[in-house]
């Protein structure tokens, strides 16, 4: 008998794509012969748009990649801008940054982890893992008076120092927070439903992750422990005791066991990092790039000059590229910048995990069921502002 | 048959059916309101006091709602599909009995009445699949064609070991058998196969497979708008308070108890089924087609024949 097969197009405007991810499946019955992504869609042109800014300016422009892990952009961005600058950042920065990318990387995971089972029917987890994310983005409100664009790390350092009520908070957070997971774990980890849904959907082994330079949980989850925490330490993170956890399959089970684990992780650096949090100076304020300590300006004509000379210039780092990435909740992100001694970057490339992490799609959906396309999407867990830029 | 006789039997259709979609109305409400709670939130409860006009509420403003027929739609079955689903529901409340003299109609196939009619509200859904002449609807009408007859099957055969242990395909028989031991404790297998079915037959979370909005966006209702997707709307809750009455009356006791008057027996252990639905709902993610259709042929229909066998071998073995 001779069949045609249908084209079906999912996307932009569908509930699981997670934003404006086009796929054109072409489909015999339910099964998936071929899909053709289609990204763009949310292109904002933020590289483009980085070379017209100071180096101050560019980092609003971060928060709006991945705007589920803003912090997490903003850290890369600020680490890049210093390592051009040979820019050495006081010891409470880092700590604070640390706490604050681990917390982000949770908040990232929470609603990654509800969107992602809702996807699959389980409605429930959806409200517990926002009921922990409105803790965290109140945190976040408390400190930069913004839930999802904080822009609160500086070049340098710090926006301003933390105070005790978010040391108080972390420590309320990360209490509870373990019990918490918990409780996702009864309703998902042992249902079921959920593992025949999950179990050997979306198979990229070790390898093929390797060639297509997937990194993040989806890499983890197929048995490589790289995790640039641990292997390139920025901020401190040499300092706190913790563990990468790693699956075997590398199916969307593996998946969502080593993202679970990785919450658990988090929670324990952000506690380390504000039960050891050292005094000191917030941000590099004595060096030329970093705005001076406002105290400074009442008094001191020259820090008067310095800070006026940034807010209406901008730094100027010296000449030179520099790459550096650091490991956000989707994998490593790095961003590659070109100085050419002015106050603007001549070119900023950013490497966005979410889009290499994407290029492993038609390979996992390929002569799988439809209802496992909406499971694959949803464990690579893209944000489709950071594919697109 | 006197005048009395028709208008007698006129004026019960219209006060069951009144009581039915009031029912279903509210049974609306309650799994807002239950899902709310299960889900950390309130749900809707700001139409009148502790949100109780809701219903009300939604049925004004579906009506208001632009009733849109997409431009290559079949209009003819576009427009039937809704009725079907919903009719089919209805007519099934016939033979419902809230009590041994509130029925419309005891008749003494109510059951195969039952099977018959039920069955045919997948025309509603898979016509209104087809007639869209949408992608996703389709997809939803197909897999709601091949879903409704594959559990068709086992939800049948659970319910003969109820038929063999009553002697009766009447409800009123069914529900009399069982006064004194409640037909779940002979049958705890058929109950739960049954259980399993009827969530299935209604299309309820894990089985919620035509509508799924996560795949489908909406299954078969996708094109439909205003008091069309009402209707919709209506037959799957009449769909689920029929199931939930069937459990009732079939494994439940119907409406026997102690104390409280019948019907009140009956709606007690109707809520509590339908709870049970809405806990299920809350609790888990949803089966994928394949393995929805495989769980149906390879363990509920095996499991269901097994049931049956021994219903029939021990009731033979003790009479």
């Amino acid at each position: 008998m001779n069949t045609d097969t249908l084209s079906l197009n999912l996307g932009p405007q569908h509930p699981s794509t997670h934003g404006v991810l086009r796929v054109v499946l072409e489909l015999d019955g339910e099964t998936v012969i071929d899909a053709r992504p289609d990204i763009g869609f949310l292109h904002r042109g933020i590289e483009k748009l980085a070379e017209h800014r100071t180096y101050h300016q560019i980092i609003v422009l971060t928060d709006r990649l991945d705007y589920l892990a803003a912090l997490s952009n903003n850290l890369a961005y600020v680490l890049t801008v210093e390592k051009l600058m040979d820019l050495e950042v006081p010891r409470r920065a880092r700590y604070v940054r640390a706490a604050l990318a681990e917390l982000q990387r949770i908040a990232s995971h929470l609603f990654w982890l509800g969107t992602h089972a809702h996807d699959l029917g389980a409605m429930t987890p959806l409200f517990y893992a926002l009921r922990e994310r409105e803790a965290l983005m109140d945190i976040f409100e408390n400190l930069s008076g913004s839930r999802l664009t904080p822009s609160f790390l500086r070049v340098g350092g710090l926006a301003a120092d933390i105070d005790e009520r978010f040391v108080e908070s972390v420590r309320n957070f990360t209490d509870t927070f373990q019990g918490r997971v918990d409780e996702y774990e009864t309703l998902l980890t042992q249902n079921p439903i959920w593992r025949s849904r999950t179990k050997g959907v979306g198979v990229l082994d070790a390898g093929q992750c390797i060639r297509l330079g997937i990194s993040g949980p989806m890499l983890r989850s197929a048995g490589v422990p790289l995790d640039l925490r641990k292997t390139q330490p920025y901020s401190c993170y040499d300092e706190f005791h913790f563990e990468i956890p790693t699956g075997k399959a590398g199916d969307v089970y593996d998946r969502y066991l080593v993202r679970i684990r990785e919450m658990r992780e988090s929670a324990r650096i952000a506690r380390q990092a504000v039960d050891g949090l050292p005094e000191g100076p917030w941000t590099a304020a004595g060096s030329p790039p970093v705005f001076p300590a406002k105290e400074d300006l009442k008094h001191n004509i020259t820090a008067v000059i310095r800070h006026f000379g940034l807010v209406m210039e901008g730094m100027k780092p010296p000449p030179g590229e520099v790459y550096h990435a650091v490991e956000s909740p989707r994998g490593e992100l790095g961003f590659y910048l070109v100085s050419d001694g002015g106050p603007y970057p001549v070119r900023l490339k950013v490497r966005p995990p979410s889009f290499v992490n994407l290029q492993g799609l038609v390979k996992m959906v390929r002569g799988r069921l439809l209802a496992d396309v909406v499971a694959v999407i949803g464990a690579v867990d893209i944000v489709l502002a950071e594919v697109d830029r | 048959m006197t005048t009395t006789d028709i208008l007698w039997g006129v004026l019960r259709i219209v006060l069951i059916f009144s009581a039915v979609m009031g029912l279903v109305a509210y049974m609306t409400l309650m799994e807002r309101r239950f899902l709310g709670f299960f889900q950390l939130r309130l749900g809707p409860n700001r139409v009148g006091p502790g949100g109780l006009l809701q219903p009300i509420a939604d049925g004004i403003k579906l009506l208001f709602k632009e009733d849109m027929t997409v431009s290559h739609a079949n209009r003819f079955w576009f427009r039937l599909a809704p009725a079907i689903a919903l009719v089919s529901v209805l007519a099934c409340f016939a033979v419902v009995p809230a009590s041994p003299s509130i029925v419309v109609a005891d008749i003494p196939v109510a059951v195969l009445y039952l099977l018959a009619l039920s069955s045919l509200g997948v025309y509603g859904i898979l016509l209104a699949g087809w007639s869209s002449n949408n992608k996703y609807s389709l997809l939803g009408g197909l897999r709601a064609a091949a879903q409704l007859i594959s559990y068709e099957i086992p939800l049948a055969l659970s319910i003969v070991g109820v038929l063999i242990l009553a002697g009766s395909m009447s409800l009123v028989g069914i529900v009399k058998a069982q006064e004194g031991l409640w037909f779940v404790v002979k049958q705890p297998l058929g109950f739960l196969l049954f259980l399993v079915c009827v969530s299935a037959e209604t299309n309820r979370t894990p089985f919620d497979l035509l509508e799924c909005e996560n795949e489908l966006v909406a299954g078969y209702q996708t094109e439909y708008s205003s008091m069309k997707f009402g209707l919709f709307y209506m037959a799957e809750y009449a769909h689920i308070l029929l199931a939930s009455c069937l459990v009732s009356l079939f494994f439940l006791g119907g409406w026997n108890g102690p104390l409280l008057p019948a019907p009140l027996w009956l709606l007690g252990k109707v809520f509590f089924v339908f709870a049970l639905f809405i806990w299920v709902r809350a609790t888990f993610p949803r089966v994928r087609y394949d393995q929805l259709m495989g769980f149906s042929w390879k363990v509920l229909l095996p499991l269901a024949f097994v049931n049956l066998m021994v219903t029939a071998a021990l009731t033979v073995a003790l009479s």
